[in-house]
């Protein structure tokens, strides 16, 4: 056996590129194919990015251009359109987390505690259901739920005599903030808990056994046993989520997108559409671009090296 | 109420050999099943709610009498979606679109996640750092667009498949799959018979692979049916619009104007909120459909994927 092993390590370390070659040059065959995907369409658009050193034309292309340093930096710090999409977005995207995060978890620790398999299982299968859907639809049913005078739930609300009119729900922007906060919470809920409930699995039931001899009721249980047996894992989520605290889900917010609520719904992503590629300011937009793609690089990067020093496994 | 008490007596036993079951219903079971139903109805009744209002008389849908239950039923507002055509031209159209990313996608996806699973592979750390960096760090709108622009692929069907079938994520999952499942072993054994890497690829790895091909397969299928973004950034001809866009500019014309945009003809023998509702019922019920089946591979799929990434 270690014989093997040590056979095996020199043949890792001390191959030559002639030798790996002639062995396993269908395994570099194979890889040609992703490689070319990436370098084509990944790598290729990387070039594009010094537009933003220069005021870019669209009819006058990259040689018409003309170079113009940082200017589009101090442009873009200067807009107070990206200044508040930059604000909507880190406010929204802490929001989200906060109010996205914890529920799985909550959701997870009950479906367990659940009695009969059955109910559980089918209960599971409809919980899960939202994180199949698109936003297209989500949206959509959401204004048909939602519409101050038509919407259903607005409609009912009104026949039992609690609201005189209908509540704005998505044309309102407080209203619509708390809306789209809890369509998020709603369409990740059940799909979240997958991860727990695999990591809930794992602890030893003996544990369980032993508390219960100790007269532990079922809630010092949750609190002693099962949470601390899959802190490991909410830790390690937690982390990779902040690691995404700087992204935008276009087609989520352009959904939920209307009019009176642009002042909440305007984030990055609907600041790099509207004013690239509607508004012709491809300079800008691509600043912006670059400038989000950095920032989630930094917190991607910090937040592995924080998961490593907590002694979890990490993302990289 | 006697099959319910039967339904509890079983439920206890089955629990009753795993550890953590205590065998009394309290009243804390109640509260939490009471909770999770009412979780998922908020997942079903919305869905239930609109089924009704789409094959609802108009009159019942204006006077806001529709809850759950039709009222006045007929079917006008899906003949007038078959009879339009657009959105079922859509719909086929959208199938075989998914089709083509998945099969594409799950090729390239194996091209990649079997030679980066082999530890032996020379230059295996390059390689694999070049096909991960890309999901860390995009180049961003503009110059993906001009990019598509200079490959000629703006306008056609082809930009809404291969810039996305090489996904760094699901290629991630399909390596830890092969590293975690497949012995070295076997292989081993089956290089020392002659089998060459294509050989042993196909008449072994792949075979032992179907529960991950399966679900990666899903993985681009909902993908790609879902999404819509990439329509309205590349694409201009109606023809080559994915259904999920269609519903979107539908659906937002009759939330802004509160017209349908069908065609008129159409439009005449149903009211905009009525053909609304069957076209988000035409657009979903293939998912909901389809959905109890794959589900569970979908659940594997987020398993290995949790180990990593």
């Amino acid at each position: 056996m270690s014989k093997a092993k040590k056979r095996g390590k020199e043949i890792v370390t001390t191959i030559s590129w002639k030798k790996a070659l002639k062995r396993d040059w269908q395994l570099y065959l194979m890889l040609i194919f992703p490689l070319v995907m990436v370098f084509v369409f990944n790598y290729a658009a990387y070039p594009g990015l010094r537009m933003v050193f220069m005021d870019y034309k669209p009819a006058k292309g990259y040689d018409g251009s003309e170079w113009v340093g940082m200017e589009t930096f101090i442009k873009i710090f200067k807009d107070k359109d990206f200044i508040k999409s930059l604000k909507n977005s880190i406010v929204f995207n802490f929001a989200n987390l906060a109010v996205t995060f914890p529920m799985p978890i909550i959701l997870a620790l009950m479906l367990n505690e659940l009695r009969y398999p059955k109910f559980k299982k089918v209960t599971q299968t409809i919980l899960y259901l939202p994180h199949f859907l698109s936003w297209v639809i989500i949206g959509s049913v959401a204004y048909t739920m939602f519409r101050p005078s038509t919407g259903l739930v607005n409609v009912a609300l009104m026949n039992m005599g609690l609201i005189e009119e209908g509540i704005p729900f998505l044309t309102e922007k407080w209203h619509w903030a708390v809306t789209y906060l809890l369509i998020g919470v709603w369409q990740g809920m059940g799909w979240g808990t997958i991860i727990y409930l695999a990591a809930i699995t794992s602890i030893s039931g003996e544990l369980y056994e032993a508390a219960m001899i100790d007269g532990a009721n079922r809630w010092k249980r949750m609190w002693h046993i099962t949470l601390p047996g899959i802190k490991g894992t909410v830790v390690t989520l937690l982390i990779m989520n902040l690691g995404r605290l700087m992204g935008s889900d276009y087609e989520r917010l352009d959904q939920f997108g209307n009019s009176r609520v642009k002042d909440f719904q305007y984030q990055l992503a609907i600041y790099i559409y509207e004013k690239g590629l509607a508004g012709g300011k491809f300079s800008m937009a691509t600043a912006v671009g670059l400038f989000q793609s950095v920032v989630g690089l930094i917190l991607v990067l910090a937040s592995d090296k924080v998961a490593k020093k907590l002694g979890e496994d990490g993302l990289l | 109420m006697a099959k319910k008490k039967e339904e509890v007596v079983r439920g206890a036993e089955v629990t009753s050999d795993g550890s953590r079951a205590i065998n009394k219903f309290r009243i804390s079971d109640a509260i939490m099943m009471i909770i999770i139903v009412l979780l998922c109805a908020t997942c079903v009744l919305p869905f239930i709610h609109i089924a009704a209002k789409s094959i609802s008389g108009n009159s019942y849908v204006v006077a806001k009498q529709i809850a759950f239950w039709p009222k006045g039923i007929n079917f006008d507002a899906y003949v007038s979606i078959f009879k339009d055509g657009s959105l079922t031209y859509s719909m086929g159209y959208s199938v075989w679109v998914t089709l083509i990313f998945t099969l594409l996608g799950m090729i390239v996806c194996t091209c990649a996640a079997y030679p980066l699973s082999k530890k032996r592979l020379k230059g295996k750390t390059v390689i694999t750092f070049l096909l991960m960096f890309p999901m860390y760090f995009g180049a961003g709108l503009i110059p993906a667009y001009l990019l598509m622009s200079d490959l000629k692929l703006l306008d056609t069907m082809w930009v809404l498949i291969l810039p996305l079938i090489y996904s760094p994520y699901n290629m991630l999952i399909m390596k830890t799959f092969f590293q975690a499942n497949i012995p070295d072993s076997l292989e081993e054994s089956a290089f020392l018979d002659g089998a060459t890497n294509f050989q042993i690829l196909w008449h072994i790895v792949l075979p032992l692979s179907k529960s991950i091909l399966a679900t990666l397969s899903l993985f681009y299928a909902v993908g790609r049916w879902n999404s819509y973004a990439d329509n309205k950034f590349y694409v201009r001809t109606e023809s080559l619009e994915m259904i999920q866009y269609k519903l979107s500019q539908l659906v937002s014309s009759a939330s802004e104007a509160q017209t349908a945009s069908l065609s008129e003809a159409a439009a005449v023998t149903s009211t905009p909120e009525v053909l609304q509702a069957a076209a988000i019922m035409f657009v979903t019920l293939p998912i909901i459909c389809i959905y109890p089946f794959l589900q569970k591979y979908f659940v594997k799929g987020v398993m290995v994927g949790a180990v990593k990434g």
